[in-house]
């Protein structure tokens, strides 16, 4: 009895409060990203954006939500139902689990992977099926049309953030994301997006197209495709799809602020009293802002120039950058140990 | 240990189980799907191993990538299924023949296959003590075994190439799109201003 609760209850309890640490406020910045959004592309387009509802409109992003929760899940009769009904589950679940290793501070972490970086990897490159059963399984056009969109984009630029990832792994030597940001430490002039400004820039334009946002928001282009692979979804299957997105978004930030932009660490030293979890919020807002400002900026691409810009532009640079990375650490013996 | 064992049975069972859903279920793409499931079940038993670095790489090549394309392909296949069973009984001796030669070859193998206290000792620590797994990998890859590593990539390369030259057409009669050539372009190039006069037109 004594060794069920120490060995196995306790933890669990342990693992299951954790996780619920995590997973609650982040449906919540869900909730509030939808809103930011809508705040700041209205300030953009000098609107007032979401106002009625609450003060300032902040209860907007419950009222949705209970409204996406009352509707009715309609499920077509010529779709294929398991898969139908798992492709949003997928991709919500996938959302969620990638969070296991982000380390929100010293210590702060879910589970302290030494291959961390490649499960966020293998984690979002298994994004793509929720939206390609999704496609699939609506027996639709226009969402098939959505999901072979998606599915060739997604898969085109995973290439190049793998090849980030990589130039970022050579100069850290470690795959762990917290030795990631401890190689960052002592102020924002030794955060890797000095030494990989090229590579950043990219980074950024590539999440945007991992997380299929504008101006990459091809699979579900509302001009041509209606909204692609979602159309036929309705209520909480759209909302899990939805959530499932948007908590993408925040994790992409997440990670691009865990291998750029110092993770939990201040950007001066003397600014280390304020907690690390803290540092690690602004910087993924400060990157979701990006998100944000870009929909709001540009037009969205044509297909084939959203494919030229991956393989013909991005993966050649980012090559180039590994193997400039690696030979400038080999030249001057700096390969970290 | 008892968690671990638990793990063990669940990923090895769902991994049989979907296995041979993959070679039975009717549609295709469920196919596909329970071919993912039995990749994801091989990489949580590789986790079991403490192979992370290994199961990862499974999950992010054969999922992330190859299931992908296999799956697109798949998705725009239009099924007959009527067809599909008609064939069935004139592949059946080639299918049989096939499998019972790997059978052979797997019991050769089994067979042949003897317990040392060697490999014994390499089973208890399949990584040397001090060196993380991803850190061994990577010495038998690039330090030990670099030039067989890269003969093998220039394989891949080949393979890459030929595949290229086999399905690449050039279409006669297709406008592209020369981006460089765009921005390139000069004002005095494309615009010319005139002054047009009240009430004439050019």
């Amino acid at each position: 009895m004594e060794l069920l609760w120490d060995g196995y209850i306790q933890p669990g309890i342990w693992i299951v409060a954790k996780i619920l640490v995590i997973v609650l406020p982040l449906l919540i910045a869900v909730a509030y990203l939808t809103y930011a959004e809508r705040k700041v592309i209205g300030a953009m387009q000098m609107r007032k954006g979401p106002n009625v509802v609450g003060p300032f409109g902040l209860l907007q992003p419950l009222a949705d939500g209970l409204k996406l929760f009352l509707k009715e899940t309609v499920i077509p009769t010529s779709a294929n139902k398991a898969v139908f009904l798992i492709a949003p589950m997928l991709t919500f679940i996938l959302a969620l689990v990638a969070w296991a290793v982000i380390p929100f501070g010293e210590g702060l972490v879910v589970s302290n992977l030494n291959v961390g970086i490649l499960y966020l990897f293998a984690i979002s490159s298994l994004g793509v099926y929720g939206i390609v059963m999704a496609g699939w399984a609506s027996n639709s056009k226009y969402a098939f049309l959505g999901a072979l969109r998606s599915a060739a984009q997604m898969v085109s630029y995973e290439i190049s953030i793998g090849l980030i990832i990589i130039s970022v792994l050579l100069t850290t030597g470690s795959l762990n994301l917290s030795d990631i940001v401890h190689a960052q430490s002592g102020g924002f002039w030794n955060w890797n997006f000095i030494y990989h400004l090229p590579m950043f820039v990219v980074f950024i334009v590539s999440i945007l197209a991992e997380t299929n946002r504008a101006p990459f928001d091809l699979p579900e282009a509302e001009a041509e495709l209606v909204s692609g692979y979602n159309v036929d979804y309705s209520a909480m299957t759209f909302a899990l799809f939805f959530l499932g997105e948007y908590a993408n978004m925040i994790l992409m930030s997440a990670l691009c602020a865990t291998l750029f932009l110092g993770g939990w660490q201040a950007p001066l030293p003397f600014l280390d009293f304020i907690p690390g979890p803290l540092w690690l919020i602004i910087k993924i807002c400060m990157v979701l802002f990006i998100f944000l400002w870009v929909r709001a900026t540009f037009p969205r691409y044509r297909y084939d120039q959203l494919m030229r810009l991956g393989w013909k532009i991005f993966l050649p640079l980012s090559f180039a950058w590994v193997m400039l990375v690696a030979t400038f650490l080999v030249v001057f013996d700096k390969i970290p140990a | 240990m008892v968690v671990q064992a638990l793990a063990f049975y669940l990923f090895a069972i769902i991994a049989v189980i979907s296995a041979a859903m993959v070679v039975t279920v009717r549609n295709p793409v469920h196919s596909v799907l329970f071919l993912i499931l039995t990749f994801f079940n091989a990489a949580g038993l590789f986790v079991l191993l403490g192979a992370e670095f290994l199961a990862m790489l499974l999950v992010v090549v054969y999922v992330g990538a190859i299931a992908v394309l296999f799956m697109f392909v798949v998705m725009m296949l239009d099924i007959n299924f009527v067809e599909m069973r008609e064939g069935f009984l004139s592949y059946l001796p080639i299918g049989v023949l096939v499998a019972a030669v790997l059978f052979v070859e797997l019991a050769f193998v089994g067979g042949g296959w003897v317990m040392t206290d060697a490999k014994m000792a390499a089973i208890a620590q399949p990584v040397p003590v001090g060196v993380n797994n991803v850190n061994a990998i990577g010495m038998l890859l690039y330090t030990d075994y670099a030039y067989i590593f890269q003969a093998a990539g220039l394989v891949l390369l080949t393979a890459m190439i030929g595949a290229i030259v086999l399905t690449l057409r050039h279409r006669e009669g297709v406008r592209r799109q020369n981006i460089s050539q765009q921005v390139q372009r000069q004002r005095a190039e494309t615009l010319e201003i005139k002054k047009v006069p009240v009430g004439r037109g050019i």
